[in-house]
């Protein structure tokens, strides 16, 4: 080894693993897959996630619903303000994990300002969406009626394939804004922001359990997904290979909320909208005796 | 003059936190369904006769008179003579000046003499002289003394003395059975009603009654329905019957046999007498008679075949 | 409580028969199928019988629809949405929605006595809830057709297309009006399918859609069994499907539905819990759990089947319900007093005393009011079991008949956790005079619809619907409006 080569430094590479009710283990199964970059070298090994990991993270999810569906609306809208803040303050090293999965420099700066601001939207909706689609109804009865949005409980989220980030992004806000807790599998090709966010959740306040990110093949997880007993509502953001229906035939089992989002653009501005909340949200009707 | 002191045992006044809450409207739902029930034929028969045996016939006003109370007496005796197997009303129900009057116009007869008392219909008097009041008309002959509670001591949370009186009076009253007047349109709420009916029991009555009939509302079925809830609760815990006495307001056949249908869907066969069930009215019977008359020959009826005293 | 004094309900004073004149009612012998504003013969040409499950005899034959009448009506629902109907300003359509509303208001007797006919459900209920309800629904719906635009901020609210809509037999023309009325306020057409047991009130519903003279096929009324439901699903040119039935049959059509771009709704079933605290009205709350269980002879989705009951008070309750019990006339369903008319048909009444068998031999203690019952038809008590837990069949699974599971609790952390264990969660009833208590556990209950010292109220204004395995979605009222809207960005 040269004295010159010597005075250069060797970069630290990061392990990129799973995250599950606020700890980043390894995928229990052991197996990995590489992502490399566009010359062909290796930029990292992902964790291939499992039907197991599925199961704790759909247990951490379960067990997170209660703490953070009462988390008053005030404050889930910080907390998502505050991972906002957090992505800011990362911009760097989002825009470098996106270019280096080939996403050209400028595209990637807009996709990382793209999903900061996505996420400063839906905070902004924390303590609102409630006003939107609420109502008191005028029952012809001495009652008082009224209807309001509840989480639905546990989402789980199959990313967009071809967005790493803003994709995967656009979808967990909505579903946590509103009280939900989710298990998201990040795409699987451009799979590192997905890790990376998760870093940003874990500095930012968000309870551990509320979001639990996986990375690993759609084509062995989706099925588990949509089966899965405890889970209440899945979406699902690609159709490759009929895979919409078979995630519809499986969701039956237990009734699980269906939502499709698929060939959307991700950047367009109409994913800033509150129905994507409501997507994920259950109507409860309360009725109460008006007398003395 | 100082109200006597308060010598009620605390210990007997019931716990009135630990009486149920009433709804409202849960009461009224309630009594909207007793009106559904649809009284046809011989039940329909059966229970215009049992409401009539059930009457209080009342006369309580400031222009009363021997003549009229006597002539009340004489409609109790022969309420519609041309129609057969009727029963007598229950009772006739005057001031005390009038018991006397009462008891001879009705000597002879299976009817008994009902007087109000406690300075009716205030109440706003002494003790001493609601007590006085009380042993006057028994000496006069009252068999039953409808009394009525200090409703401004009870809305003041002023129970024991509420209770001590009505105590005070049942010992008066000796044989005599004992009405206790809530005046529930003073009360202001369901849950004040059934708060009163329990003090009542616990004090002694032999029966509870809504109201003087110089207040509005007098009875309605919700307001009946929570003191029938209340009976039945203090049967269930001490085993003593207590009668209930809607007055004021009740002055259709129909309206009668509504209140009927609520009795015996709430307290059941037990309370279908007119020992622990009673109308205070004074209408009520002509409305009654002209019903039974229709049943009998199938013709619509007019007031003035029915005899007004 | 002594627990010694018992009150009488036998003998004595007893309600003379006061049956509900039928003098008036008019029923065809044979019904064919509603397509294009007609009844017409079935393509299949068969025929089945409706019976009147108080007598068990025939009421009337009515057509099997097979798939290509399924089919016929699908083209009318088309070319109706196509034509006329798409073509129609809104607030004309609103218009003949109104007059729907207004005939069934005129026609309400006629509709209520068959409706106990062909259902066998008390005469009280049909004439005093099902029928002016469903009117209520037509006349709610009728005015939002020029409104929708303001139903769904910053969303251009577009008609679907032809909804396919299958319901059940326990409410059938209440659930008819749930079905049909925000659909055709919504611009769309529709093909209904009533259930086999109780088509008659659709089939009238369709005399007086025709006489509202709507455009042909913008309702069209298809009768039949379980393959007739499935042909409509499986439609290609329905839009959208609304289901109310079971659950196993909701999974189902999600799995028929799953790779099409069919819209759906699905009401499912239940098994509500209904919790009363030791500080609730407690006279007030028996009459919740009677409305809550014995109301339609159970046969209520939203029924409160489970009792829960604090502790403190559970023999007091007991007592009450039990003593309440005995006052409920079980009979003839056209007798203008009776309380619990005739389980619907001979399948449902096998199937509730299949439940009562296994809930004694799960070791529950049951309880039945001892009220005389007819001697022909399909009958039941109204029926408790108590000794009972979570861990019981009758307590996990809904039985769709007057029967009540009665398990205590002691804290509310208790209560809670047995309420929200269960597959369902369609409704809940809360019994308590706290309110900061009522707020806390009308959150906590996972139910889309909480009745709040109060229970199986209903109002076109009021949106119903589940969570969980009780379905997806919600009708009544505004939100009940997307179901049968496309909801596209306004631009």
């Amino acid at each position: 080894m040269s004295p010159k080569a010597a005075s250069k430094r060797v970069p630290v590479a990061k392990t990129y693993k799973i995250y599950i009710g606020g700890k980043f283990p390894r995928t229990e199964s052991g197996r990995y897959y590489t992502v490399t970059d566009k010359s062909g070298d290796v930029m990292a090994n992902i964790c291939q996630g499992s039907r197991k990991d599925f199961r704790e993270a759909v247990v951490a999810a379960r067990a997170a619903v209660p703490g953070w569906s009462s988390t008053s609306a005030y404050l889930r809208g910080q907390i998502l303000y505050r991972i906002g803040e957090m992505l800011e303050g990362r911009r760097a090293q989002f825009i470098a994990e996106l270019t280096s999965q080939g996403v050209a420099s400028a595209a990637a700066e807009a996709e990382v300002s793209a999903t900061i601001d996505r996420l400063i939207y839906y905070a902004g909706w924390a303590d609102k969406y409630q006003q939107v689609f609420s109502s008191v109804n005028p029952v012809s009865s001495s009652h008082f009626n009224f209807s309001v949005l509840e989480a639905t409980g546990v989402v789980a989220i199959l990313a967009p394939e071809q967005s790493g980030l803003l994709g995967l992004i656009s979808n967990i806000a909505p579903a946590i804004v509103g009280g939900n807790t989710c298990v998201v599998l990040g795409s699987e090709s451009l799979p590192l922001c997905a890790i990376s966010f998760a870093e940003v959740l874990e500095s930012s306040d968000v309870p551990a359990g509320v979001v639990n990110i996986l990375t690993g093949f759609k084509e062995e997880l989706r099925e588990h997904f949509a089966s899965h007993m405890d889970v209440n509502a899945i979406v699902y953001c690609d159709d490759e290979q009929n895979s919409g229906a078979e995630i519809q035939q499986a969701s039956a089992i237990n009734i699980k909320r269906v939502i499709s989002r698929v060939d959307r653009r991700w950047d367009d501005a109409e994913n800033d909208n509150p129905y994507l909340i409501s997507d994920t949200q259950e109507t409860k009707t309360t009725w109460h005796p008006i007398g003395r | 003059m100082s109200e006597p002191a308060l010598h009620v045992k605390p210990s007997l006044v019931p716990d009135l936190n630990r009486v149920p809450p009433v709804d409202e409207v849960g009461v009224i739902e309630r009594t909207t369904r007793f009106c559904k029930r649809s009284i046809k034929k011989d039940s329909k028969i059966e229970a215009l006769k049992l409401a009539l045996s059930m009457i209080d016939l009342t006369t309580l006003e400031g222009q009363d008179t021997p003549g009229k109370v006597r002539q009340l007496c004489q409609k109790a005796i022969h309420l519609h003579d041309t129609l057969d197997d009727l029963p007598h009303v229950a009772a006739v129900c005057v001031y005390p000046t009038m018991v006397g009057v009462a008891k001879n116009a009705l000597t002879g007869h299976d009817i008994n003499v009902a007087s109000v008392a406690t300075a009716f219909p205030s109440g706003m008097a002494p003790r001493a002289v609601k007590l006085e009041d009380t042993r006057m008309a028994v000496g006069d002959g009252a068999d039953e003394i409808d009394m009525v509670i200090s409703r401004g001591a009870f809305l003041q949370g002023e129970y024991g003395l509420v209770f001590e009186e009505i105590a005070a009076i049942k010992e008066a009253c000796g044989d005599a059975h004992l009405k206790v007047i809530l005046e529930t349109g003073e009360l202001g709420t369901l849950d004040r009603v059934r708060r009163a009916s329990v003090l009542a029991m616990h004090a002694g009555a032999d029966f509870i009654k809504t109201s003087t009939g110089k207040i509005q509302p007098a009875a309605t079925m919700p307001v009946t329905l929570v003191m029938l809830q209340a009976i039945r609760d203090y049967y269930y815990e001490t085993d003593r019957r207590v009668g209930m006495k809607p007055a004021g307001g009740i002055s259709k056949a129909k309206q009668a046999i509504q209140y009927l249908v609520m009795l015996h869907e709430t307290l059941g066969n037990d309370w279908m007498t007119p020992d622990l069930f009673r109308f205070g009215a004074s209408s009520l019977a002509n409305d009654v008679l002209m019903q039974l008359q229709k049943q009998k020959t199938g013709a619509y009826q007019s007031a003035d075949y029915f005899s007004k005293d | 409580m002594s627990g010694q004094s018992k009150l009488s309900f036998d003998g004595g004073w007893e309600y003379a028969p006061a049956p509900q004149d039928i003098s008036h009612i008019q029923l065809e012998k044979k019904y064919g199928l509603f397509i294009d504003g007609d009844f017409v013969a079935p393509e299949s040409g068969n025929y089945f019988e409706t019976i009147n499950p108080a007598t068990e005899k025939p009421l009337a034959k009515v057509a099997a629809a097979n798939g290509a009448d399924v089919d016929k009506a699908v083209r009318a629902a088309r070319k109706a949405f196509d034509g006329p109907w798409s073509k129609m300003s809104a607030a004309d359509r609103g218009k003949y929605i109104y007059r729907i509303a207004r005939m069934l208001q005129e026609r309400s007797r006629e509709f209520a006595v068959i409706e106990s006919l062909d259902g066998g459900k008390p005469i009280r209920e049909s004439r005093d809830i099902d029928i002016p309800l469903s009117a209520a629904h037509f006349f709610y719906y009728a005015g939002w057709a020029d409104k929708l635009q303001y139903a769904f901020p910053g969303r251009e609210a577009q008609a679907l297309g032809v909804a396919g809509q299958i319901i059940p037999w326990n409410f059938p023309l209440l659930m008819a009006a749930w079905k049909i009325a925000p659909a055709l306020a919504c611009g769309n057409t529709v093909v209904l399918k009533p259930a086999e047991t109780t088509p008659l009130t659709a089939l009238k519903l369709a005399e007086l859609v025709r006489d509202a003279d709507l455009p042909p096929g913008v309702v069209n009324i298809v009768t039949g069994a379980g393959d007739t439901g499935t042909a409509l699903v499986e439609h290609d040119d329905v839009n959208k499907i609304a289901f109310t039935g079971s659950t196993a049959v909701g999974r189902l059509i999600q799995q028929r539905l799953a790779g099409t771009a069919k819209k759906y709704t699905l009401e499912l079933g239940g098994k509500a819990a209904n919790i009363i605290f030791a500080d609730a009205a407690i006279d007030q709350a028996v009459e919740g759990i009677v409305n809550g269980i014995f109301f339609n002879q159970g046969h209520v989705c939203c029924a409160g089947s489970r009792l829960l009951v604090q502790e403190a008070v559970a023999d007091e309750v007991i007592q009450k319900l039990k003593d309440r019990m005995e006052t409920l006339i079980v009979g003839d369903p056209l007798d203008k007093n009776t309380d619990i008319g005739a389980i619907n048909s001979a399948a449902q009444h096998k199937r509730i005393d299949e439940y009562l068998k296994l809930g004694q031999e799960e070791g529950a203690e049951m309880y039945q009011s001892s009220r005389p019952v007819p001697a022909s038809g399909y009958w039941c008590r109204p029926t408790l079991f108590t000794g009972v837990s979570q861990s019981n069949r009758i307590v996990q699974e809904e039985i769709f008949g007057p029967v009540l599971a009665i398990q205590t609790f002691r804290t509310m952390e208790e209560g809670v956790t047995k309420a929200n264990n269960t597959p369902y969660g369609l409704s809940g009833g809360i019994w308590t005079d706290k309110g900061a208590k009522i707020f806390k556990m009308t959150r906590a209950i996972r139910a889309g619809v909480i009745w709040a010292n109060t229970f199986n109220k209903f109002d076109p204004t009021s949106p119903f619907g589940g969570y969980k395995e009780s379905g997806v979605g919600r009708e009544g009222g505004l939100h009940g409006l997307s179901a049968y809207l496309s909801l596209e960005p306004r631009r």
